[in-house]
C-alpha cells in the first residue's frame, strides 16, 4: 500500500542550533500519529516543517497526491503547496485565532474554504457551514455570530469545522488542547476520535501531554532536543519505553 | 494460530543507573484454532508479561511471535494495528476509559472499527452488555462511575463484540459474581465453538479448569526462577 | 528651452504664457514612467501596477492618481472632460478642469460626446463611450481585498495565485446579515475571468457600463497603483448562483429629464422633506432637456428662450 505521507531525512537548522534533524517515517491513510516532546524538543519546527510553514534545510516530505501520486511536497511550487493545504490538508492551531478570521462569522470562516475552490451557491453553502457546526457540536443559532464572541473551547471546534469542511486527507494538530479546560479538551477529544475515525483521516498531533497522545493517536515519536529518540506503537512506547527520555517522560505523568 | 519461538525479554530502566531486568527467555508455546491455553505461574512470573509481547504491547527481545502469518515481534506499527482491528483481540484486567463516551459505544468500537455501521455496532453491543447483565439504563452513560465488576463486565462485552479469530483473556473472570462469571465463561466456550484460538491467564481455577484445554507454566521461562 | 520638446511645441507652449510649466505639469520621465505602467496594466487587465506617485499639487485623497494618469495620456489636441459623482460643476470637477486649462492649455468641455479623455470621480456617464475615448477613474483604496485582509503581502499573493475565496467570503457575510449583497458601491469584478478588480467607489448601477468600446484606465495616487481595462474587456461583477449581481437604482425617473434608465441623485428641497430625483449625470440631463424630454419637476417652459 502507498504511504500517505513519507517523510525522508528530515532537517531543518537555525544557523547552528537544531531545529529537528534525522526524522523519517511513512503516515499510511487512516493512522494518526503524536509527536511528544518537552518544550525545545523541536515538535513544532518538525510539524510546520511537514506542513509546509517552513522550508527544510534537508530532506523529503512526499505526499501521495490524488492527481499525481506520491510528489515531494518541498520542491512542489508554491501555488501548488497553497492549494494542498486548503484541499487534502489541514492544520489546526494551538491558538484558535491563528487559525481563524475573527472578524467574520463562525459560517463564513467554515464557508471560506468551500468558497476558496470555487462553490458558488450561498445555500449550498450555509447548509455545509451549519452541517459542520452540528458535527463540531456547535450550536446552529451561533451560524452568524462573530468567533470572538465564542469561548476557547468552541473557537477550537469551529477551527476543527473551518479545516475538515473540504475532506482532506491528512490533518496537521499542534497542541489541539493545549490551554483549554480540562473538561473542554475532554470534549474535544472524543470529537477528534469520531472524526477521524468517520472520515478515515490521518493525522500529526504534536502534543506534551501524553494522556492526549494514548487517546488519539495510533503510533508515536518522542522527540529530545531536535532527534527522535524513539518511535513505535503509542501503547508499547507508553507501556514499554526504551530509550532512557521516554522512560523518564513516562514516569514523570502524574496519575489522578 | 499464536506460536511463540525462543523468545527473550528483558527490561533497561536508565534512569536507575541503567539496571537491566530480564525477564524471560527461551519463551515457547502454541495454541491451535478452537483451543483454550492458560498461562500459570506464580505473580510477577511473567504471564501478563508474556500476553503483552503477543499484544505487540511489550516488544520482543529475540525469538518469534506468530499470530497467523505475521511475526508480531517484527512487524511494522502498521501491521500490528491492522492485526488488532481484525485478527487479535485482547481484554486486558482494566478498562481504560475514554473521558466521556457511552458505554453502548465503548462496546460497540470494535465493530465499528471494521466498518459496522453504527446501528449495527450498537445492537451487537447491546445484546452483549444485556447477557452481561448491564442494565440498559447505564448504557448512555460513560464507564467512569461504574463500579469495578461492572466496568469488568464492559471491558468483557467490549473484547467480544468483534469476533476475533485470536483472543488473549487477562483474568476475564475476576470481580465477577457466580451468575456473571458463568456468563463470561459461556461466552469463552462459544468462542472456542467458533474456531478461536484463546490463550488466557485465570488465577480461577475453577473456571480454568473448565474451559482450558491445557495450562502453560511461564515459569520456566523465566531466568532465576527455571527449576 | 526643454529639449524634449520640438521647436514648434516650444512656441505654442509659450504663447500660451505657460513657462513655468510643462505640458500637463508633470515632467517628461515622469509621463514615461506612468505610460509604461498604463501599458503594462493594459496588458494585464485588472493587475494593479506599482507606479511612483509624485506629490502633486493637491493634497492626496483629491484625485492625485486621475491627475497624474490624465497628465501622462494627454496630448495638446485633446478636449478634456471633467466629472465629479456625474457633475461637471463641482468645486473639485471645476479644479481639476481648469489645473488642465493651465498646465496644458487642452480644450475642455462638459459635453460627454466632445471629449477625448474624460476624469472621473466615482460615476460613469450614462452615454455609451466610443473608441476614440479614455476614461480616467480617480481610485481611493485599489486592493478589493484590503478590508478582509490588512496584509498587503498576503494580498499580493492572493492576486498571484488567483486565490479569491475571501473575496466571496465578503459577499457571504452581507447575504447572511442583510439578506443581500449590501455593496452598493465599489461593486468587486472579475476581469478576463483572472484578476479580481475594484472599479473604483462607482455605484453598481454602472457597473454593467465597464465593458465598453473606451480605454478605461484607473489612478490611485496615495496608494501608488495604476490599473487599467482595455476596449472590450470582459468584466463580470462578483456574485453568487443564488444571489445573482443587479444593477439596482431608485425607482424613479429623473425629475428634470424624465429618463428612466439613468442614475439619480436625490435632493431634499424644502424643510418639509420634499424630495427631488435627478440625473447625476449633469450632461446627460442636460442633452435630454435640450432634446425636448421634460421631467415632472422641471421649471416649465418660458416662450422664447431656448
Amino acid at each position: 500500500m502507498t504511504p500517505l505521507l513519507q517523510v525522508e531525512n528530515i532537517a531543518k537548522f537555525y544557523g547552528a542550533r537544531i531545529g529537528c534533524t534525522d526524522v523519517s517515517f511513512d503516515l499510511y491513510p487512516g493512522e494518526v500519529m503524536g509527536i511528544v516532546g518537552e518544550s525545545g524538543s523541536g515538535k513544532s519546527t518538525l510539524l510546520n516543517t511537514l506542513a509546509g510553514h517552513l522550508t527544510p534545510d534537508r530532506g523529503a516530505v512526499r505526499f501521495d497526491t490524488r492527481a499525481d501520486g506520491l510528489r515531494d511536497t518541498v520542491t512542489m511550487s508554491e501555488p501548488e503547496r497553497r492549494m494542498l493545504s486548503r484541499t487534502d490538508w489541514a492544520f489546526v492551531h494551538q491558538h484558535a485565532r491563528d487559525g481563524l478570521r475573527m472578524n467574520v462569522s463562525a459560517g463564513g470562516n467554515v464557508g471560506e474554504r468551500l468558497m476558496a475552490v470555487g462553490t458558488r451557491h450561498y445555500g449550498d453553502i450555509r447548509a455545509s457551514a451549519t452541517d459542520w457546526l452540528g458535527r463540531v457540536e456547535i450550536n446552529e443559532d451561533r451560524i452568524d455570530d462573530r468567533p470572538s464572541a465564542f469561548s476557547g473551547g468552541m473557537q477550537q471546534r469551529l477551527q476543527i469545522a473551518r479545516n475538515l469542511v473540504t475532506g482532506p486527507r491528512l490533518v496537521f494538530m499542534d497542541e489541539p488542547t493545549g490551554g483549554l479546560d480540562v473538561s473542554v479538551q475532554a470534549r474535544l477529544l472524543d470529537l477528534l476520535r469520531g472524526l477521524v475515525r468517520e472520515m478515515g483521516l490521518s493525522a500529526i498531533i504534536v502534543t506534551h501531554d501524553l494522556a492526549v497522545v494514548r487517546l488519539l493517536a495510533d503510533r508515536l515519536m518522542v522527540m529530545k532536543d531536535g532527534h527522535v529518540v524513539e518511535t513505535g506503537l503509542t501503547d508499547q512506547v507508553l507501556d514499554d519505553p526504551q530509550h532512557g527520555y521516554t522512560q523518564l517522560l513516562v514516569s514523570s505523568v502524574l496519575q489522578v | 494460530m499464536i506460536r511463540v519461538e525462543n523468545v527473550s525479554k528483558s527490561f533497561t530502566l536508565h534512569n536507575q543507573g541503567a539496571a537491566v531486568i530480564p525477564v524471560m527467555r527461551g519463551g515457547e508455546l502454541t495454541v491451535a484454532r478452537g483451543e483454550c491455553v492458560a498461562l500459570t505461574g506464580a505473580s510477577g512470573a511473567g504471564k501478563s508479561t508474556l500476553m503483552r509481547m503477543i499484544y505487540g504491547n511489550y516488544l520482543t527481545a529475540s525469538g518469534r511471535i506468530m499470530v497467523g502469518d505475521l511475526d508480531v515481534a517484527q512487524a511494522a506499527p502498521r501491521e500490528i494495528l491492522e492485526l488488532r482491528r481484525h485478527v487479535l483481540g485482547y481484554v486486558s484486567q482494566f478498562l481504560r476509559v475514554v473521558p466521556r463516551v457511552a458505554t453502548l459505544d465503548v462496546v460497540a468500537e470494535p465493530l465499528r472499527a471494521v466498518g459496522s455501521s453504527e446501528g449495527e455496532a450498537r445492537a451487537r453491543a447491546g445484546e452483549l452488555l444485556a447477557q452481561l447483565n448491564i442494565p440498559e439504563r447505564l448504557w448512555q452513560l460513560s464507564p467512569t462511575t461504574f463500579s469495578g465488576g461492572e466496568q469488568q463486565r464492559v471491558n468483557i462485552a467490549r473484547g467480544f463484540a468483534h469476533p476475533y479469530p485470536v483472543l488473549l483473556l487477562d483474568e476475564p473472570t475476576a470481580s465477577l459474581d457466580a451468575t456473571n462469571r458463568a456468563t463470561v465463561l459461556a461466552l469463552i466456550e462459544e468462542a472456542k465453538a467458533r474456531g478461536t484460538a484463546i490463550l488466557g491467564i485465570f488465577h480461577d481455577e475453577a473456571a480454568r479448569d473448565q474451559i482450558c484445554n491445557r495450562e502453560v507454566d511461564v515459569t520456566r521461562f523465566t531466568p532465576g526462577l527455571a527449576a | 528651452m526643454n529639449p524634449a520638446m520640438t521647436q514648434s511645441d516650444q512656441d505654442r507652449h509659450e504663447d500660451r504664457g505657460m513657462n513655468d510649466y510643462n505640458f500637463a505639469y508633470l515632467d517628461e520621465q515622469t509621463k514615461r514612467m506612468i505610460r509604461r505602467a498604463i501599458l503594462k496594466g493594459l496588458a494585464i487587465p485588472g493587475y494593479q501596477v506599482p507606479f511612483a506617485s509624485r506629490e502633486m499639487p493637491m493634497p492626496y485623497g483629491w484625485g492625485t492618481g486621475g491627475v497624474q494618469v490624465s497628465a501622462a495620456v494627454l496630448t495638446p489636441e485633446d478636449t478634456f472632460k471633467v466629472i465629479d459623482q456625474g457633475a461637471d460643476d463641482t468645486t473639485n470637477a471645476v479644479s481639476i478642469r481648469r489645473f488642465f486649462q493651465k498646465t496644458a492649455g487642452v480644450a475642455v468641455t462638459e459635453a460627454t460626446a466632445e471629449a477625448s479623455v474624460i476624469q472621473t470621480r466615482h460615476r460613469i456617464p450614462e452615454a455609451a463611450l466610443s473608441e476614440d475615448q479614455v476614461l480616467v477613474y480617480q481610485v481611493p483604496i485599489p486592493e478589493p481585498l484590503r478590508f478582509l485582509e490588512p496584509s498587503e503581502v498576503e494580498t499580493r499573493k492572493m492576486h498571484e495565485l488567483e486565490e479569491y475565496g475571501l473575496m466571496h467570503v465578503k459577499l457571504y457575510e452581507d447575504i447572511a446579515q442583510h439578506g443581500a449583497i449590501a455593496t452598493a458601491y465599489a461593486y468587486p469584478v472579475k476581469v478576463e475571468g483572472r484578476y479580481v478588480m475594484d472599479p473604483s467607489p462607482i455605484p453598481k448601477f454602472d457597473n454593467p457600463k465597464l465593458e465598453m468600446a473606451a480605454i478605461q484606465l484607473f489612478g490611485a495616487g496615495r496608494e501608488q497603483r495604476i490599473y487599467a481595462l482595455p476596449p472590450y474587456t470582459q468584466v463580470v461583477s462578483l456574485d453568487f448562483e443564488d444571489h445573482p449581481f443587479e444593477a439596482s437604482k431608485a425607482d424613479h425617473p429623473c425629475g428634470l429629464c424624465g429618463a428612466e434608465d439613468s442614475y439619480l441623485d436625490e435632493l431634499i428641497v424644502d424643510d418639509a422633506g420634499g424630495r427631488l430625483f435627478m440625473c447625476s449625470d449633469t450632461d446627460y440631463c442636460a442633452a435630454r432637456q435640450t432634446a425636448g424630454h421634460r421631467g415632472a419637476d422641471a421649471a416649465p417652459v418660458v416662450e422664447g428662450m431656448a
